[in-house]
């Protein structure tokens, strides 16, 4: 291991020696480098810094005015629509989120208000982080063979893969109630069951 | 009796105003660069309800600030670590004292210079008191007992000595065209026209390459990006690393009092400082022909709001700089320092005097 060390260093002395037999190879490497159709030396006023001073500049100028005058319309109440901030101000005014957004689940109802699942336990076998666990029991309507006596989903599991609306046959869980902020003070409370999945 | 009375007046009506100025940057600082970043920047802090856009976060970072620990590292040297930031904005106030702000107001007869201090040297007494700030830089960096905290004091020192003389070689243009060291007499000479009476003889239309050494080297004499080496935000937290509370919010406060010195120099050096274009001391006289008349108070009023307008659009100019542009390496401002701009200021210099040997 040691020797290891030591011949690997004695290769790297070698080649950074300017005078070794690797100091052409990397004369060449740089030169290569240097040539690159994106790498030249700068000019003279290029090198005045002026240039680019300038237009940099300009642009965060340009933004400047441009934002200001937008400001000082809102403040009169004209211009609405034309934003001059990309700014959401975020408790009062959630970002839009996308239709297709996977967001915390909820169980769908019929129109009795029961839940329309029917515990066939498709969800929890594809679910990747095993974080729902059905109790199924039997139904008493003979057309619905069973339904979920309790229906266990740990959103402290949960990786939002979507994998259970995908594979459910029933309709019977969805993603789409728009709640990103699940916050808990503990592991526990962030342990839903049906009642809470299908009220709230 | 009366002269004091209005000296004192004078000189504390100026630091209220520059110190107000200075304080009211921190909000300038955060709301410009969010605008031009296409943010919102500070808005939260609110008195009853009322926020007006964000302007009580200067009182709240105060009292943020007067609240904390002051916090003296073990192994400092406690009087020089204490007395650092003292100095530090205690000379960048100062130089103040000897800028005109206005004209000669005449008030029952007296002949009042707006101006707290009538020095007829004030060039070289600004220039001295910035380049005594320098010891608040060093002190703070060597008092500290701490390694990046010197490393920041010796950038500091370096960089503030390199474009100290720049500064002063860009302004020697500036006093052999006006020949005076006085800033009122300077600031009376600047309302002279030029080119039949068209354009003002403003220090920036005599000596514009002067005017941008100026701006450069003043930039690097704040201490602010693109030239905030010795506080290096990212490598080395610079010479204050030490420091907490109200110390460290005086070293704050200096710099943004510094880049306010450094705006009103620039008005008053290169900008005509109190003078409005074609007004003169009885009225308005353009030089299409036409006149309007004015007396001694509204002609005062107008250029201290002149002088004060020219000092806003600088310390937009600063921040704008500020907030563009980034940190130089430490050879590229050594290079920029020595090789470029100090030769550049005494060709400057040799260039103006020939003219002015020529025209004579």
């Amino acid at each position: 291991m040691e020797n290891t060390t030591e011949k690997r260093r004695q290769e790297l002395v070698k080649y950074f020696d300017p005078k070794g037999p690797f100091a052409l190879l990397r004369v060449s490497q740089m030169k290569r480098a240097w040539q690159q159709p994106n790498r030249r030396e700068l000019s003279f006023w290029e090198n005045t810094y002026f240039p680019m001073l300038f237009s940099g500049i300009m642009l965060t100028s340009k933004h400047f005015f441009y934002n200001v005058t937008f400001h000082i319309l809102h403040l009169f109440g004209l211009a609405k629509g034309i934003k001059g901030a990309v700014t959401y101000q975020y408790p009062e005014m959630p970002r839009p989120l996308s239709s297709r957004l996977r967001t915390r689940h909820r169980l769908t109802k019929r129109e009795d208000g029961s839940p329309r699942c029917v515990a066939c336990m498709m969800c929890e076998t594809v679910c990747p982080a095993r974080c729902i666990e059905i109790t199924a029991a039997e139904h008493p309507d003979p057309n619905i063979e069973k339904y979920p006596a309790e229906f266990i989903l740990d959103l402290g599991k949960c990786v939002y893969c979507g994998f259970c609306v995908e594979v459910c046959p029933e309709d019977a869980i969805r993603m789409d109630t728009k709640i990103l902020n699940i916050a808990e003070y503990s592991r526990q409370s962030m342990i839903y069951n049906k009642k809470r999945l299908m009220d709230e | 009796m009366n002269d004091i009375l209005i000296k004192f007046i004078l000189s504390a009506g100026t630091l209220f105003i520059m110190f107000n100025i200075a304080g009211l940057l921190t909000w300038v600082e955060r709301k410009q660069s969010a605008v031009m970043q296409d943010r919102i920047g500070a808005n939260r802090a609110s008195i009853f309800g009322f926020k007006a856009m964000g302007l009580f976060h200067a009182l709240a970072d105060v009292l943020k600030m007067l609240s904390k620990e002051e916090f003296i590292p073990a192994g400092a040297n406690k009087f020089l670590f204490n007395l650092a930031p003292y100095l530090s904005v205690t000379f960048a106030l100062v130089g103040f004292a000897a800028i005109p702000i206005g004209g000669e107001l005449i008030l029952n007869g007296h002949s009042i210079q707006l101006q707290a201090a009538n020095l007829n040297i004030a060039l070289i007494f600004i220039f001295a008191m910035m380049s005594m700030g320098v010891y608040g830089v060093v002190l703070a960096g060597f008092s500290s007992n701490n390694n990046y905290a010197f490393l920041g004091g010796m950038r500091g020192a370096a960089q503030m000595i390199a474009y100290e003389i720049t500064m002063g070689a860009a302004i020697m243009g500036v006093i052999m065209v006006f020949n005076t060291l006085d800033l009122q007499a300077l600031d009376v000479a600047q309302g002279a026209y030029m080119f039949g009476g068209w354009v003002p003889k403003w220090g920036v239309f005599v000596q514009p390459l002067a005017f941008f050494l100026f701006l450069t080297a003043a930039t690097a004499e704040t201490k602010r990006t693109p030239f905030d080496l010795p506080e290096g935000e990212s490598e080395i937290i610079g010479y204050f690393v030490e420091y907490s509370g109200m110390k460290f919010g005086m070293f704050f406060l200096a710099d943004l009092v510094e880049t306010v010195l450094v705006a009103a120099l620039m008005t008053t050096l290169f900008f005509g400082g109190w003078q409005v274009p074609y007004l003169h001391p009885n009225g308005f006289d353009f030089p299409w022909g036409g006149h309007i008349a004015m007396a001694n108070l509204p002609v005062v009023i107008l250029g201290v709001l002149s002088f004060f307008t020219k000092v806003a659009f600088f310390i937009w100019v600063l921040m704008a700089v500020r907030w563009t542009l980034p940190r130089f390496r430490y050879d590229q401002l050594m290079n920029l320092g020595w090789k470029i701009l100090l030769p550049v200021s005494l060709i400057n210099i040799a260039i103006t005097a020939i003219v002015i040997t020529l025209l004579r």
